[in-house]
Order: structure tokens, then C-alpha cells, then sequence
């Protein structure tokens, strides 16, 4: 992080469900505010989030952009560790992948911050 | 001047509210009432069933269902459309047509009965016509797994349901029909929608979309503001008001409990989504960036500028196949250091597992509490209260599994100390039933209709 930039939690800036195809979880991202449904556009790359989830899947990362809903649509491939029934994870179905992808933290350029209202989160203070 | 039609949701999935339907009846004016009873796991248990007894294999709590609504449905007219047939719609009509009758209704109160969808029977036919049926993921050939077959489906559309509809029948019973069709169906019945007026078909199954999943558009499981969604516990399950050019406003009833809101119906369409541009179902395929979605008033939102194009010239088929079997159990370990100790159950487990010599496809152990959905997202929890050290198994040889569930109970005494929650036991070996998707070239699926009363 620079001093250009500042921290934002996707937790404070959108809300999301998820669910199960096959060994897919997909993973909807819906802006709380249509002004910030932009910066998901921008900060939720599949890189980005290829990279947040790790070894949580085993496949890549598909992303669909939904501007009418404010939304982003995630497929996770190989998520759920088979899938449906062969799965022995608790989330099995990836219910709660959803709550996994609130944790990203997104690191934004103060300017666009400040035009967009986003809030800023400071976990040392 | 513009008709509206209201369709209520009233089951989401088999083990939904048991008032639900009831709920939607009585609590304020609907024209149809849609029940969703089957999901993949659902039709091989109903298979399964019906090898024990030809007279089973359909949801049975739909019978209480009508029970529950049938004076209501009778006052008002509403009818109702139902996938409870799973694989055996034919018996789960005529136990419908005995309830009625033994309710006073016979008669009066006609049972349609969409058959067709079940393509067990006709498995070795039609790869013997060169449909190969392979898995839509990986392209293997179903021959891989021909003689571990247990049920195989086709979801097929709101056509024969609307034949059911025109009919005369005032309760449509289906096996294996797409969740949103049970939706769609009634729209095209009134409205007389054409087979090819795309947009207005797309609609219906966005409108059946946002209900098949019962309360989950109302505020249930809706993470959006959840602390301030009032009343759960007297939630109101949703109802599309359609209006002839496939308009529509998800609302509940007065008095009912949750939210509709445009984020809880948001939620709702980005479940379970994959290319939002392409939707598939038997009837259209729906484009899920058109949609739009405004807030109408108190519990109200409206939802239009839906557009879609024509159908594929395929049906999706459900096969489900033995995969073996699995177990899985839990022990839960207490502060101070729950975590380490549960990691020390979990390496001497292993160990004692690979000295039995077991055969395993799988052996997954997890942290719940600690780290089990969200992996090294969590921190490393080393001061939970505690965390439930969950083991599971899954592998072809039942034996092995088998001698697995005797490996959990004995760590209480001669493992890690500070150990609880073992009060249920061994755990359950279970069948795995796993699933095939296919493609089937939709001309070689015939669908039929039968009115009974």
C-alpha cells in the first residue's frame, strides 16, 4: 500500500450468496450502493480473486459482470472438493463461499475513495 | 385492460416449512400455488424407494400439503403445480385423488399428470441410438458407469404442464420438470403466451427463479441487513404478481414476516447462477443481465426489461449412479489449546487409520470453528473456545468405511484430553449416490398427460 492508497473491506462495500454447480461454486457480489458497483468492476479481478481463494479451489476463475443487478458473478472451479454428494466438506453445496470472499480486502486509489464515498478501514486504529 | 396473475411459492425444496402452503392460501387473495419438492439428491432417494415399494418413490409430504390447503384451494380456486412425482408421478396422483376424496372432494377437485421424464427404462435404447449421454464436465461416455445406474431424468418444460392446465385439472402433478416451469406454466396457461415470444417466456422463468427457492427471496438467508429483518419466524414465503407482457412484483402476504427488498431479491438471482447470458431451460433461454429491479412500495419490488431468445435443441438429463460409500464423524476439543489438540487427534487418527491398512478414495479432516469454510482466510484460531475436529471418509469398499467409524469413539479416552460431543455416537455409513449430467437431444423425450378425478 501506498500513500496513494487506501484499505477498503469488500465486507463494508457489498453483499453476497453463493451456491453449487457441480464442483463449481459460483459466488454473486452485489454492490451496497450502486456508486461502488464501478469499484468491484475495477478491484474484483479473477486474478485477484484466483489469488485470494488459494488452495481453498483447485480450478480457475470466471467472472461475469451484471451492471444491471450492480453485481459481479464469480465461478469458483473446483471449489467444493467433488461436488453434491462425493463431497465430505461441511459446505459441501458452498453456502457460505460467499462469506469467504467478504473477507478480500481491496486496496484503492485515495482519489477514487473520495469520489466514490467508499469507506476507508484503518484496522490499526 | 391488463390482467395480473399471482403465483405464491409454498415449498422450496423437500423438508420445507410444512405451513408454508397453507400460509400462501389462506393468507391473502393467489391464483396458483407452486410447490418444489425435487432436487438431485431427492430423486435418487426417491428411487430408491421406489425399488422397495413399486407403490413409492414420490414425496409423500405432499400429500399432507393438499391436505393442509384443500378446503382453501376449493373456496378460491387456486390451483396448484407441484414436481412432488419425483419417480413415480403416476402413484403419487392417484394417492393424491384418494386424499381427495377421502376429504369430500372427489370429483370436483381433478388431478393432471405430466409422465415422460423418466428415462431409466430407456437407458440401453437410447445409447443403443447413439445418444452417449456424456458427462457434461469431463465428456466421458455413461457406459463408464452403465451398470451403477440409478435414476436418470430429463427436466423437461412447462409444455405439458400447460396441457394439464387446459385440461381442466386444478392440481398438476410432474416428475422431473425444471423448478421454474412449475412457475412458467401457469403464466403461458393464462396468458396464452406464444412459443416463441421470447422476452415475455424469459420472465416467466425469471419470475420462477426467484421463487423456487421459497422464503429465500423473502428474507430468508438473506445476508443484506439481516440483523433488522423482522419477524422470521412468521416469515411470508413470495408471490409474483405477472402481468401479460411479463412484467411482474415479488411481494408476500400483509402481516407475514421478512422482507422483500431489492437486495434480498438480488440475492436470490445470483443463487446458484452461472453465465447470466445465457440462462438455459427447456422453454427459452433467459438473459439475466436484462433484468431490472426496482423497489415498489413496502415489500414490494418490481421487476422488468427481461429479455431472452430461443430455446436448445436439448434437454438436460439427471443420472444418478452408486459411487461408493462414506462416513463422517466428530469430536469436539475444549480451551485451553482446543486447536492443537484437535490437530493432535487428527495426526493420530491418521496414523492408526494407515496402520489398519483401509482403502480410501478420501480422507477429509476439518476444524470447524477454527478454519473449516474459509480455510487460511481465518486466522489460525489458537484461542477458540473450541473447535470440532471433523473426520470424513469416502471410498468403494464398504468394510473399509465400515472400520473407520470404530476409529472415532476410542480417541475420547486414549487421545488428546479436554474431549466432548460424542453423545451421537458412530457415526452412519452412508451409500454415496453421485450425479451425471447429460444432454439428450430433447425430440427423443416425449412427454405425456393424463387428467384423473
Amino acid at each position: 500500500m501506498s500513500d496513494d492508497t487506501v484499505q477498503v473491506r469488500l465486507l463494508d462495500i457489498a453483499h453476497t450468496r453463493s451456491g453449487d454447480k457441480g464442483d463449481m461454486a459460483n459466488c454473486g457480489v452485489i454492490a451496497l450502493r450502486p456508486e461502488w458497483y464501478e469499484v468491484l468492476v475495477q478491484e474484483l479481478t479473477t486474478e485477484r480473486v484466483r489469488s485470494h481463494f488459494g488452495a481453498l479451489i483447485s480450478g480457475p476463475v470466471e467472472r461475469f459482470e451484471l451492471p444491471n443487478l450492480n453485481a459481479l458473478n464469480f465461478l469458483l472451479h473446483g471449489a467444493l472438493d467433488g461436488g453434491g454428494t462425493l463431497s465430505l466438506k461441511t459446505d459441501a453445496q458452498g453456502k457460505v463461499v460467499s462469506t469467504a470472499m467478504l473477507r478480500m480486502i481491496l486496496t484503492v486509489p485515495k482519489t477514487v475513495a473520495a469520489v466514490r464515498g467508499l469507506p476507508v478501514y484503518s484496522p490499526t486504529l | 385492460m391488463t390482467r395480473m396473475v399471482r403465483v405464491a411459492s409454498g415449498q422450496g425444496f423437500w423438508g420445507d416449512s410444512l405451513d408454508a402452503p397453507k400460509q400462501q392460501v389462506e393468507g391473502g387473495p393467489i391464483d396458483y400455488l407452486m410447490l418444489d419438492y425435487l432436487a438431485e439428491v431427492t430423486m435418487s432417494i426417491l428411487q430408491k424407494q421406489k425399488e422397495r415399494d413399486p407403490q413409492m418413490g414420490y414425496a409423500r409430504d405432499f400429500i399432507g400439503a393438499i391436505e393442509s390447503v384443500l378446503p382453501g384451494i376449493v373456496d378460491r380456486g387456486v390451483k396448484v403445480i407441484a414436481n412432488a412425482g419425483g419417480v413415480n408421478p403416476v402413484a403419487c396422483a392417484h394417492a393424491l385423488v384418494k386424499a381427495i376424496a377421502r376429504a369430500g372432494h372427489g370429483g370436483t377437485v381433478k388431478v393432471g399428470v405430466v409422465t415422460g421424464d423418466d428415462l431409466l427404462p430407456r437407458i440401453d435404447e437410447l445409447l443403443a441410438a447413439g445418444h452417449e449421454l456424456k458427462h457434461m464436465e469431463t465428456g466421458a461416455p455413461l457406459s463408464t458407469v452403465r451398470d451403477r445406474v440409478l435414476s436418470a431424468n430429463a427436466y423437461i418444460g412447462s409444455t405439458p404442464i400447460v396441457e394439464a392446465l387446459q385440461q381442466g385439472a386444478q392440481i398438476v402433478v410432474t416428475g422431473r420438470s425444471t423448478d421454474t416451469a412449475l412457475t412458467m406454466a401457469p403464466l403461458r396457461h393464462e396468458f396464452g403466451w406464444a412459443a416463441d415470444a421470447w422476452n415475455q417466456l424469459a420472465a416467466g422463468i425469471v419470475a420462477g427463479h426467484i421463487l423456487e427457492c421459497g422464503a429465500q427471496s423473502s428474507g430468508g438467508n438473506c445476508l443484506h441487513d439481516w440483523r433488522n429483518i423482522p419477524d422470521l419466524a412468521n416469515v411470508g414465503y413470495p408471490i409474483a404478481e405477472v402481468q401479460s407482457d411479463g412484467t411482474f412484483v415479488i411481494t408476500k402476504h400483509p402481516g407475514t414476516g421478512g422482507r422483500v427488498s431489492v437486495p434480498s431479491v438480488t440475492e436470490q438471482l445470483v443463487y446458484e447462477m452461472g453465465d447470466p447470458h445465457s440462462y438455459i431451460t427447456p422453454d427459452v433461454v433467459a438473459d439475466f443481465t436484462s433484468i431490472h429491479v426496482a423497489a415498489d412500495g413496502e415489500n414490494r419490488v418490481r421487476v422488468h426489461g427481461i429479455t431472452g431468445g430461443p430455446a436448445t435443441p436439448f434437454l438436460k438429463v439427471s443420472i444418478a449412479y452408486r459411487a461408493g460409500y462414506k462416513a463422517v464423524g466428530s469430536l469436539v476439543y475444549s480451551w485451553p489449546d482446543a486447536m492443537e489438540k484437535a490437530e493432535l487427534a487428527e495426526r493420530i487418527l491418521r496414523e492408526r487409520l494407515d496402520r489398519l491398512g483401509l482403502r480410501f478414495d478420501q480422507v477429509l479432516t476439518e476444524f470447524v470453528g477454527a478454519n473449516a469454510t474459509h480455510g487460511h482466510l481465518s486466522g489460525d484460531g489458537r484461542d477458540a473456545p473450541e473447535v470440532q475436529f471433523r473426520v470424513g471418509v469416502r471410498g468403494e469398499d464398504r468394510a473399509s468405511v465400515e472400520r473407520f467409524t470404530r476409529e472415532i469413539a476410542p480417541l475420547v479416552l486414549n487421545g488428546p484430553p479436554s474431549v466432548t460431543g460424542f453423545a451421537g455416537g458412530r457415526p452412519k455409513v452412508e451409500e454415496v449416490i453421485a450425479y451425471w449430467p447429460a444432454l439428450i437431444d430433447k425430440r427423443v423425450v416425449t412427454t405425456q398427460v393424463e387428467v384423473i378425478s
